[in-house]
């Protein structure tokens, strides 16, 4: 597929947008030189899309960063088969729109185990439906980099990960030995089957995620946002119930709420919360007086205490 | 949701009252200061920057419940959380008690925002503490107020110092536990601003702290020292600047070469100091080339200008060889070229720094093989530079590198970018050292040892003009000089190439 850019384009029509505050615009910078560097030295980058607000400022960055070229490297969605349903339209939309290279990968042994969240547990089925199923497209595709939208503001073990995070080739994270990394000065190298992953947002927070995605107008999924949708209580969580494959147990009810989601993963594991923000400018606000951190919504990284760390040391991103 | 009710009643009230959360808008028209803390082993870094987080509000109540469920059987004698778990996050770090590796964590007052690298102070872990100073504006040096500077405390003083930080703070720590002794703390801030005025630094602050209650940080500790009447640590870093790319001229190191079609060829890379606007000449290096350039791409429009951090394509008006790891710069103020420098490091690894050993050594987007050769190491008790021929690990030292081709550096003074480097070891592919360039060398490499002699060969009327000069007469009874043929001084050149 021919991909010429007339110099004619080059004249970008979302020019009319005002220049980006110094704040936000180091932060492009830095990731934007991530993401070049990457590319450059690496043979077979991959960026993990999860579809989430991170996923979508990665995504944008990404662009921004080989225009007038094309993003150099496909984009990986490891679907579990639990994710809401919107995220996959949105996700699809964005491939369409964006002329991008997306690799959907499912863990077909956990498939036809017919593991679930709610059969095995979610600490099981993160393991199976999720770490397990990254290993195994990053082995079928022979990446050796993988993009993620990680920041180290989102937990303490992230807190510690370097910008080019050096894996095994067995995918695991060594926390007590991770490589020096001075300056912006990162290093590539590795042996056959060992890989690298890069996150080129590690030093945002929450807030400035928003405010980018704000600034720069970049779509997300509207599950976002609030509005009054089908939910039911479940182990002090609000749960999305649309999905016909949610059985209601003994004591629970359907009901309507207006909710919004703070953050987005496979619908049984990911609590909504209550909110009337309909609007980027609602989010902000309501997230400069927030009183608990967004992860709290997620009843994988509750399961024990460190539990990112461990996840993480196996393979998860 | 239930958890926040949980949240605020697992906090023990009594013993710290979690602050209440306002409305915390971040400051957005300057870049965050970067900040480091570092000092010796337990001199309390950890729980400075816990504190700071806590009184600054970045601290979620989600956060402050599991801060006061993990501080179970770990309390104080005061009954405070341990501040330091919302920096520890390894599971290693929280069983030992330790800081292992570098935690960056991020906060904001209504005057800016941080990025704060909390380091580790054990010496053994010296290249994290290393990886968090090498892009920091400003360091907190703690010092335990019983135990005053150690060895530790000079050494990550001088790798702050050497990695371009020059402004510092003296949090002189747990100065409760010395009952608020003021002439302890003027002892110590005395003893530091000596070592700091060795190592070239002039912006001290110096402060009493006690980190664990919290006594200027962020609220000042008139109540226990009324003595103290300077600034609290959040009251400096709100004032402190952040470093600019001060640097000599344009430079941009070309990370990858941009080719969508067929009309369009554009460098890509993060302008790494001084600024550019299409019309401006410049050089390609190390190559030399000359180009003008003619544009300056980004996504959002076609720009009249870029400044250094910004990521852009530059597109150029002639067809020349440009590629990864080339530099980019002003044509009438280029970087150093050459096949020899000097350089201080620090080493980082076990293996230490090898004489003769070969290198990879990489700076901005370049990478290429290095020589490396010891000349002295710091010996951090005397502040003197003693003869080595190779670095053990954690020394800080200065030796000479050497090219097979052609390398392009600034001094590390004039430019945190192209005159930094890494060292990577070709046998385990890890990073072993942290560089800056001081100056380059003569360009022939290898030869400026004491007991190394040159063999020129000259036209005879240059050699007469140059022995004329003041400084080959001073030295004269040095040089051994004959007159032969121009056939006869390739014979014997020859021979030496041999
Ligand atoms: N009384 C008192 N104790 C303190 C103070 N600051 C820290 N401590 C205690 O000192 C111990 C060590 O504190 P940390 O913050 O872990 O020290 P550190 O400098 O981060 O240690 P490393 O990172 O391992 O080098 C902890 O038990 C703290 O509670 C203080 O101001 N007063
Ligand atoms: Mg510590």
């Amino acid at each position: 597929m021919p991909h010429t850019h007339p110099e004619t384009e080059l004249h970008n029509p979302q020019s009319t947008k005002p220049p980006l505050d110094p704040h936000l615009k180091a932060l492009e910078n830095e990731a934007i030189h991530i993401f070049r560097e990457v590319a450059a030295e690496f043979e077979r980058p991959v960026m993990l899309y999860s579809i989430g607000k991170d996923s979508s400022v990665l995504l944008h960055l990404a662009r921004k960063a080989f225009y007038p070229g094309r993003v150099p490297f496909p984009l990986l969605h490891v679907d579990t088969g639990w994710k809401f349903r919107e995220m996959i339209a949105f996700r699809d939309e964005m491939v369409e729109k964006y002329d991008l290279d997306l690799v959907v990968h499912t863990n077909a042994r956990g498939a036809a185990e017919n593991v679930t969240p709610f059969t095995h547990g979610s600490a099981l089925y993160t393991d199976i439906m999720k770490t397990e199923a990254l290993r195994q497209a990053l082995d079928a595709g022979q990446y050796d980099a993988a993009f993620g939208g990680a920041r180290r503001d989102e937990e303490a073990s992230r807190a510690k990960e370097r910008i080019y995070s050096f894996r095994t080739p067995d995918h695991r994270w060594d926390p007590r030995n991770q490589r020096p990394e001075l300056w912006n000065v990162y290093n590539g190298m590795i042996r056959k089957g060992e890989s690298v992953r890069a996150f080129p947002l590690s030093n945002w927070t929450e807030v400035d995620i928003w405010r980018y995605i704000q600034a720069e107008e970049i779509p997300i999924v509207p599950l976002y946002f609030a509005k009054k949708r089908p939910i039911v209580e479940r182990d002090g969580m609000m749960i999305l119930a649309e999905d016909p494959r949610l059985e209601l147990l003994p004591g629970e009810a359907k009901r309507e709420e207006v909710i919004r989601f703070r953050t987005l993963g496979c619908f049984p594991l990911t609590g909504a919360i209550r909110s009337n923000a309909t609007t980027l400018d609602d989010i902000i606000s309501e997230l400069e007086t927030a009183t608990v951190s967004e992860r709290q919504g997620r009843a994988i990284d509750r399961d024990q205490a460190g539990s990112m760390e461990k996840k993480k040391r196996e393979g998860y991103f | 949701m239930t958890a926040p009710a949980i949240a605020t009643a697992a906090l023990d009230e009594t013993a710290v009252a979690h602050p209440l959360q306002e409305t915390a808008r971040v400051a957005r028209d300057s870049r965050p200061l970067r900040l480091i803390t570092c000092g010796s082993v337990d001199d309390g870094k950890s729980t400075l920057i816990g504190r700071l987080l806590w009184d600054t509000k970045a601290v979620k109540e989600d956060q402050a419940a599991s801060l006061q469920r993990d501080s179970k059987g770990k309390q104080n004698d005061l009954g405070l959380p341990d501040f330091a778990l919302l920096l520890d996050g390894l599971q290693a770090e929280r069983e030992q008690g330790i800081t292992i590796d570098v935690a960056y964590r991020y906060f904001s007052t209504d005057k800016r925002s941080f990025i704060v690298a909390d380091t580790p102070g054990h010496e053994q872990y010296t290249r994290n503490m290393a990886t968090g100073a090498s892009t920091a504006d400003l360091a907190v040096l703690l010092v335990d107020a019983r135990v005053g500077l150690l060895e530790q405390t000079r050494r990550h003083a001088t790798i702050a110092t050497l990695m371009g930080i020059k402004q510092f703070v003296l949090a002189v720590n747990k100065i409760d536990l010395t009952d608020y002794d003021r002439s302890r703390f003027e002892q110590i801030s005395h003893e530091f601003k000596e070592l700091a005025l060795s190592l070239g630094v002039r912006q001290v602050t110096a402060i009493p702290v006690s980190a664990l209650k919290g006594e200027n940080v962020v609220y000042d500790g008139r109540a226990s020292m009324p003595w103290y009447e300077g600034p609290t640590l959040i009251e400096v870093l709100e004032l402190a600047t952040t470093r600019s790319a001060q640097t000599v001229g344009f430079r941009l190191p070309v990370q990858r070469v941009s080719r969508p079609g067929e009309s369009f060829r554009g460098y890509q890379g993060t302008v790494a100091g001084g600024s550019v606007k299409p019309g401006d000449s410049v050089v390609i290096l190390p190559s030399g080339m000359v180009a003008n350039v003619t544009k300056i791409v980004t996504f959002d429009l076609v720009r009249n200008a870029a400044v250094a951090g910004d990521a852009i394509t530059l597109v150029l008006d002639r067809q020349v060889d440009v590629s990864r790891g080339d530099l980019i710069a002003a044509i009438d103020s280029q970087p150093m070229t050459g096949l020899a420098f000097d350089a201080q490091l620090v080493a980082l690894q076990a293996e230490g720094i090898q004489p003769g050993k070969r290198y990879w050594l990489k700076s901005g987007s370049r990478r290429q093989r290095v020589q490396v050769q010891p000349i002295s190491q710091l010996d951090l008790k005397s502040g003197k530079w003693n003869h080595a021929d190779e670095l053990p690990m954690n020394a800080i030292g200065k030796v000479h590198l050497s090219f097979d081709e052609q390398a392009v550096f600034d001094a590390y003074e004039q430019n945190r970018t192209t005159g930094a480097f890494i060292l990577i070891d070709p046998d385990t592919n890890n990073t072993v050292a942290g560089g800056m360039i001081t100056a380059k060398r003569a360009a022939i490499g290898g030869i400026h040892t004491e007991d190394s002699r040159v063999i020129l060969s000259l036209p005879a009327d240059l050699a007469d003009q140059l022995m004329a000069t003041e400084i080959f007469a001073g030295r004269r009874e040095e040089a051994e000089v004959r007159r032969v043929t121009a056939a006869k001084a390739i014979e014997i050149i020859d021979t030496i190439d041999e």
